[in-house]
């Protein structure tokens, strides 16, 4: 921009629409991040409600991940691949966890894993229960965190010129193989953002869990119960470490993975 | 040996019909046609990465039709290189070795006198980015030739090029052509490049054949209109025939002799066609009184339009010619086209 022209109304819009956003987003965060005292928060991890909850927040939406990740990423590849007839309409189904209310989605699941359905009936002759398990909620977890996987590798599918995988059979490999040389190592960043938006929304999930499984408690659900049983002063430290255990965890699986990213990206740009 | 039988590619809104080309063993055949004829979906399909409607390929006498790439043993070299941007350039080179069981020691040989061949030693550990298109594009010839394929297709090698990469990647080619002995099929829009390259070529249209020959020969006497625009005929007018003489329009042109029946055509090229300021007092075979309609600067040469009557010509001439001449758009001149400059087609 021209410095020396006065800067057009549209532009002061942007900037001003631009922080009430930021504001809206940041102000009721830092609000709570600042309200808890040092001896709440210490209080708070030393219960071990707390560490148990948090725990297993964080591990039922890395299980939701790893599965998104085994089954979503050859999907992924297919949707971005190949052209079939009803391509359109699987991709709607895809989006369609995105759209459903999450209470909604519990019920579902339950209508399908309850006693009066041949198929809940099956699971339970073979020992699996969803209702109030670790099961049911990486169940739901899944099935509300897979769209984001999906649709984030299909894109870094899509970015890869099918011409690399032309020159690769060429030269002797088979689909298998140029997958797993070139397909996949030049996907693994998109996949790696895939991963983390999947578990982003597994671990933010509620409404859904707390229909399949209100115990054991994931920390939302306990945030919850605290909130309704003790009032705000009570939630707040437990809210406060969920989310610094998920920022701290986040940024590691951005180191421990970002030395290799950093390479395939710096590879994909054009000279 | 390349053997193409009847082939016919079927896609939404395009086809690649009746096919039909024999390229000899260790021959460097050039396909040629302009943009949209279907030549990057014939090396595609020879490759064996699109599904054939119908027709037969054969390499060395085997049936590949349906044979998986993979198996096929046939190199492919895209105009914009299709490197693996994750892989250093020795990595690209080696990426197809492992799929291949041959003699380690003779396969390491092979794989040094590549890269010392395409100049690639010392960039052997760099990473693909940081190279040159020219860099590039040898680095693509040296993985697609590591693995010994029977066939090298090049899918407009030179395309992507600055001009002076451009003359480099063409003589590594041709070089490379003479000593390995592999069959060389080479895609291209350009007839020099054909020229230079090429032993025979096919000129590819509208998904089909229209002519093929050894280069020179299609270059000489080409078989169609399209096929004499492409290779620089810039004068294509249909013509009726009476003895040896062609009649455009209402001019009547000599020919050296009467050419045979179904004859339809005449074409000159633009450099053919001299462009006198006087009418000269000798035999006044095929010369025509006419008006400059246009002068168009190409570059190197000027084209100059001379409009006989109804018949447009387009004439060629350097711009020192052009100033001694004085054109200038409407003036009057004469135009001699000499009867062994005129192609019947």
């Amino acid at each position: 921009m021209n410095p020396k022209k006065p800067l057009d109304p549209f532009f002061w819009l942007t900037v001003v629409c631009g922080s009430v956003v930021v504001a809206f987003i940041l102000l009721p965060l830092i609000q709570m991040m600042a309200q808890p005292s040092l001896q709440d928060l210490k209080e708070a991890i030393q219960d071990p409600a707390v560490r148990r909850s948090i725990w297993l927040s964080i591990y039922t939406s890395g299980l939701a991940a790893f599965i998104s990740f085994t089954i979503g990423t050859p999907f992924a590849y297919l949707l971005a691949r190949r052209d079939f007839p009803g391509k359109k309409f699987v991709e709607s189904i895809i989006d369609l966890p995105i759209m459903i209310p999450h209470p909604i989605v519990g019920i579902a699941i339950l209508g399908l894993a309850g006693k009066n359905h041949w198929l809940g009936h099956l699971m339970h002759q073979v020992g699996i229960y969803v209702m109030g398990t670790v099961t049911g909620i990486v169940t739901v977890l899944t099935f509300v965190a897979l769209p984001f996987y999906v649709n984030t590798v299909k894109a870094g599918f899509e970015a890869i010129p099918v011409r690399l995988e032309h020159v690769s059979r060429s030269l002797g490999a088979s689909p298998a193989k140029t997958f797993l040389r070139v397909t996949f190592p030049l996907a693994s960043r998109s996949m790696l953002v895939g991963i983390i938006m999947c578990c982003a929304r597994a671990i933010s999930e509620f409404g859904a869990v707390v229909i399949v499984a209100y115990h054991p408690m994931i920390a939302p659900v306990l945030i919850y119960e605290r909130f309704t049983a003790y009032g705000l002063k009570y939630s707040q430290p437990v809210a406060v470490w969920l989310i610094l255990v998920c920022l701290v965890l986040f940024l590691l699986l951005r180191i421990v993975t970002g030395q290799r990213g950093s390479k395939t990206a710096a590879g994909k740009k054009p000279s | 040996m390349i053997r193409i039988e009847t082939l016919r590619i079927e896609l939404p809104g395009f086809a690649l019909k009746d096919i039909d080309i024999l390229v000899q063993d260790g021959e460097f055949f050039t396909l040629l046609g302009p943009t949209g004829a279907g030549k990057t979906l014939m090396l595609e399909a020879i490759a064996g990465l699109v599904p054939i409607t119908s027709g037969h390929i054969r390499v060395n006498g085997r049936d590949i039709t349906h044979i998986p790439p993979e198996q096929r043993g046939i190199g492919i070299v895209y105009q914009d290189y299709a490197l693996f941007p994750h892989l250093t350039v020795l990595e690209n080179i080696t990426f197809g070795l492992r799929y291949h069981k041959t003699d380690p020691q003779a396969s390491e040989q092979w794989l040094q006198w590549l890269m010392e061949r395409l100049g690639l030693r010392q960039l052997a550990s760099r990473s693909i980015s940081y190279l040159s298109g020219g860099e590039k594009q040898r680095v693509a010839i040296a993985r697609a030739l590591a693995v010994k394929p029977s066939v090298l297709l090049l899918d407009e090698p030179l395309c992507a090029l600055d001009p002076n990469f451009r003359e480099e990647i063409r003589h590594v080619l041709k070089k490379l052509h003479q000593e390995v002995g592999i069959t060389f099929l080479m895609v291209t829009h350009d007839f020099a490049e054909a020229l230079f390259l090429g032993e025979r070529a096919a000129m590819l249209n509208h998904g089909r054949i229209e002519q093929i020959g050894p280069v020179s020969h299609v270059f000489k006497r080409p078989a169609t209109p399209f096929v004499a625009e492409f290779v620089g005929m810039r004068n294509v007018f249909p013509a009726t025939f009476d003895d040896a003489k062609a009649v455009v329009d209402d001019l009547e042109l000599d020919l050296l002799e009467p050419p045979e029946r179904d004859k339809r055509y005449v074409a000159i090229r633009a450099e053919d066609v001299v462009i006198r300021k006087e009418k000269l007092c000798r035999n006044n075979v095929n010369v025509f009184k006419g008006k400059v309609l246009e002068v168009i600067d190409r570059g190197i040469s000027h084209e100059v339009l001379v409009r006989t009557g109804t018949v447009i010509f387009k004439a060629m001439l350097t711009k020192g010619t052009l100033l001694e001449m004085n054109l200038l758009e409407g003036k009057e001149v004469h135009i001699e086209i000499r009867p062994s400059s005129i192609h019947v087609l």
